[in-house]
């Protein structure tokens, strides 16, 4: 039976809770070093369906960022959690790509691994909230979408085909997840591969393993333009067999792959603002009015006063 | 290409059962604007199925559209991503409009970006005010740009986004910041009825769409709408709670409120994560926006995003015991106080406004009676 192969895009995010004026770049780009960088809320939901998934069914969880340099520390975080394999893609050609430019490039990475059986990322990133990267690379790959997912109902695993006269045939597998929509919800099902964006209502996300933050703990980025993941096969030469899973397997040492546009063998012109069809004019930071509300005082007096007033204009009553 | 609709203005209606959503015809009021402002016409893009449907186009021409794309097919019937964006995609292909814009809802939010990345153009989500301007860059001048104007980074910006290379312009718009056009049952217009061919490939044929066996590999299994939908949008007053309500037992506080007046309960998103009331109630830029007659806010202190959602309440009444709360600067009343003493008194001036009738005095003679004793039994 082949192994299950679960892809999970992930984005490092300027934490919005803490934003200044200090953070906005003259071109109207976030300048992300002037901000805490945290993992993407949403995307860590979309990497604790994947390790479900994994406990379950076995699987390769590959995580894929495109970012800075700085990026890697979500993969370390998702090395922490258990992702099997990690990828960074970081190139300068790749900066102040919108959401068509990213998707390309994660599309591209998604490709250059071989494809998947699912895709899984958060339904959107809390810098930008577009919720456009997920179904715009599932576009990209030519694979059907469910978005906006809280839950993932079945999945029934690709299978190989049977010896001849057997009887039994090859599956692509299946996915069925069920959505939230305004005022309910759907369930849907599709043939792998697919893409799933991922909500925060899927799952409490699980913490770090201690074992594991001190096996990657500062682990950097290596660049390895043709991929070759037999590091990550116990039984190769190249393998470094860094722990045992729960049922006594070899569980090798993952390192973080690097890949640039050379890698990638990606279209300049389809990269990062070259890329991009939108562009920011212009920029507004949102400045809070002069109070002007008439305060009321909180007692009994103040409160039958208002309420009156508010009768007599008809705003109440 | 079709000259005759080229470089129109399009939005693409989104439909339950045979009926449009009401951010569609929202859309449409606001894409009349642009079109005349563009001496264009307003196309609208209708796809479903079932005999609904074509009630629902003449409908659109009623609201502001010149044509409406009506596209019908039994296996239309439900949205689904990949056939609808196909559609799209391809009747965009052939008549070229110049700006296409969506409701940004669940599902307006699955179909655009694919068929975006379809047609290889930009997208901007959320919008929340659309205009028409120019641009200069790298010493070429843009004529008549879509702005696309949207909150950013968790509300704390607001950016106008252009795409002045790139046709179609598209964009995703919030419900409820746009308003309904009335229904005007004498407009003029027409209905282009759209052959759909169904085929297993994917073929060429010469009028028309093609969906093929690959746009339907997603299948729908169930749909569960919920039957009581909360009507926040259409609330005349809106009582929300917010992290200063305390617990979901405080809730019932504040649910006491809105049924005394005769309002909806709303919610700021962090009430709703906290887990003490559903997310249909919730109000903000991830939520509903609503413009109320008057909008109560109990424990709110009043998020960018919160705010996005409320502000343009006609009415705005703060409760909060933080007098710094951000929501006192959108507020046309406040209340600085425990929300736990001033709801109760809320309730009790609202309910005895009847003792005096419609001439009751600025102040009820029995109220200071009743608080003396209330007093009294608190000492």
């Amino acid at each position: 039976m082949p192994q299950l192969r679960i892809v999970v895009l992930v984005k490092q995010v300027p934490d919005t809770a803490n934003v200044t004026g200090e953070a906005m770049k003259e071109d109207g780009t976030v300048n992300r070093a002037a901000l805490p960088a945290v993992f993407n809320p949403e995307d860590l939901n979309a990497l604790e369906e994947a390790l479900k998934l994994r406990d379950r069914h076995g699987a390769r969880v590959t995580v894929v960022t495109m970012g800075p340099p700085a990026a890697v520390q979500v993969l370390r975080e998702s090395l922490y959690r258990g992702a099997d394999e990690v990828i960074l893609l970081t190139d300068k050609a790749f900066a102040g790509a919108d959401t068509l430019a990213t998707s390309y490039a994660l599309s591209l990475a998604v490709q250059k691994l071989g494809g998947a059986d699912l895709v899984l990322c958060g339904r959107q990133a809390i810098d930008g909230d577009t919720a456009q990267v997920g179904p715009q690379t599932a576009e990209k790959l030519g694979y059907p979408q469910i978005t906006c997912v809280s839950r993932i109902d079945e999945l029934v695993a690709p299978a190989a085909g049977g010896e001849a006269g057997s009887g039994a045939h090859a599956s692509a597998g299946s996915v069925t997840a069920t959505r939230s929509i305004e005022g309910g919800f759907e369930t849907l099902a599709s043939p792998l591969p697919c893409l799933l964006t991922v909500t925060g209502e899927a799952n409490d996300p699980r913490p770090a393993s201690v074992k594991l933050v001190m096996t990657y703990k500062g682990i950097a980025a290596e660049a390895m333009p043709e991929y070759d993941d037999s590091y990550l096969n116990p039984e190769s030469d190249d393998a470094q067999v860094c722990m045992f899973s729960r049922d006594g397997k070899p569980v090798c040492r993952a390192k973080v792959v690097q890949w640039d546009q050379e890698a990638l063998s990606a279209d300049h012109e389809a990269l990062g603002l070259r890329g991009s069809p939108t562009r920011v004019k212009e920029i507004e930071s949102v400045v809070l009015a002069q109070s002007e509300a008439r305060m009321v005082a909180p007692d009994e007096a103040g409160i039958t006063e208002l309420v009156h007033e508010l009768i007599e204009e008809h705003i109440l009553g | 290409m079709n000259s005759a609709t080229a470089n129109d203005v399009w939005v693409v209606v989104e439909q339950h059962d045979g009926v449009a959503a009401e951010v569609s015809l929202e859309l449409l009021g606001r894409a009349r604007e642009l079109a005349d402002q563009l001496h264009v016409q307003v196309g609208a893009v209708l796809v479903g199925a079932g005999d609904a449907l074509k009630d629902a186009a003449t409908a659109l021409v009623g609201r502001g559209a010149d044509t409406v794309f009506f596209v019908a097919h039994g296996d239309l019937e439900h949205y689904l991503a990949q056939p609808y964006a196909e559609v799209v995609t391809s009747l965009v292909r052939e008549h070229e409009p110049q700006i296409v814009l969506y409701g940004a809802t669940t599902t307006g939010r699955d179909l655009a970006p694919r068929v975006a990345s379809a047609l290889r153009t930009g997208l901007t989500a959320d919008c929340t005010d659309l205009r028409i301007g120019d641009h200069s860059l790298k010493g070429e001048d843009y004529k008549d740009l879509l702005y696309q104007i949207r909150p950013a980074f968790g509300g704390n910006i607001i950016a106008t986004i252009i795409s002045p290379l790139h046709r179609p312009q598209m964009a995703t718009v919030r419900e409820g910041v746009m308003v309904m056009p009335e229904e005007d049952p004498r407009r003029d217009g027409r209905i282009l009825v759209v052959p759909v061919t169904r085929a297993h490939e994917r073929i060429a044929v010469r009028d028309g769409v093609v969906l093929s066996d690959s746009d339907f590999m997603v299948k729908l299994i169930k749909r569960v709408q919920e039957e009581k939908r909360v009507d926040l949008k259409g609330a005349r007053i809106v009582v929300s709670g917010g992290v200063g309500v305390g617990s979901r037992e405080g809730f019932a506080l504040v649910e006491e409120l809105a049924r005394t007046v005769g309002g909806v309960v709303g919610a700021s998103r962090a009430a709703v994560d906290a887990g003490w009331i559903a997310h249909d109630h919730q109000v903000g830029q991830t939520g509903t926006t609503v413009r109320p007659k008057l909008y109560i806010a109990c424990g709110i202190s009043g998020s960018v995003q919160h705010r996005a959602g409320m502000d343009q309440s006609a009415r705005i009444l703060a409760i909060n015991d933080d007098p710094l709360a951000p929501i006192f600067s959108v507020a046309h009343y406040g209340v600085v106080g425990d929300l736990h003493k001033v709801i109760p008194l809320l309730i009790q001036a609202y309910k005895t406004k009847g003792a005096g009738g419609e001439a009751a005095p600025a102040t009820v003679p029995a109220a200071p009676a009743q608080s003396a004793v209330a007093d009294g039994g608190a000492s």
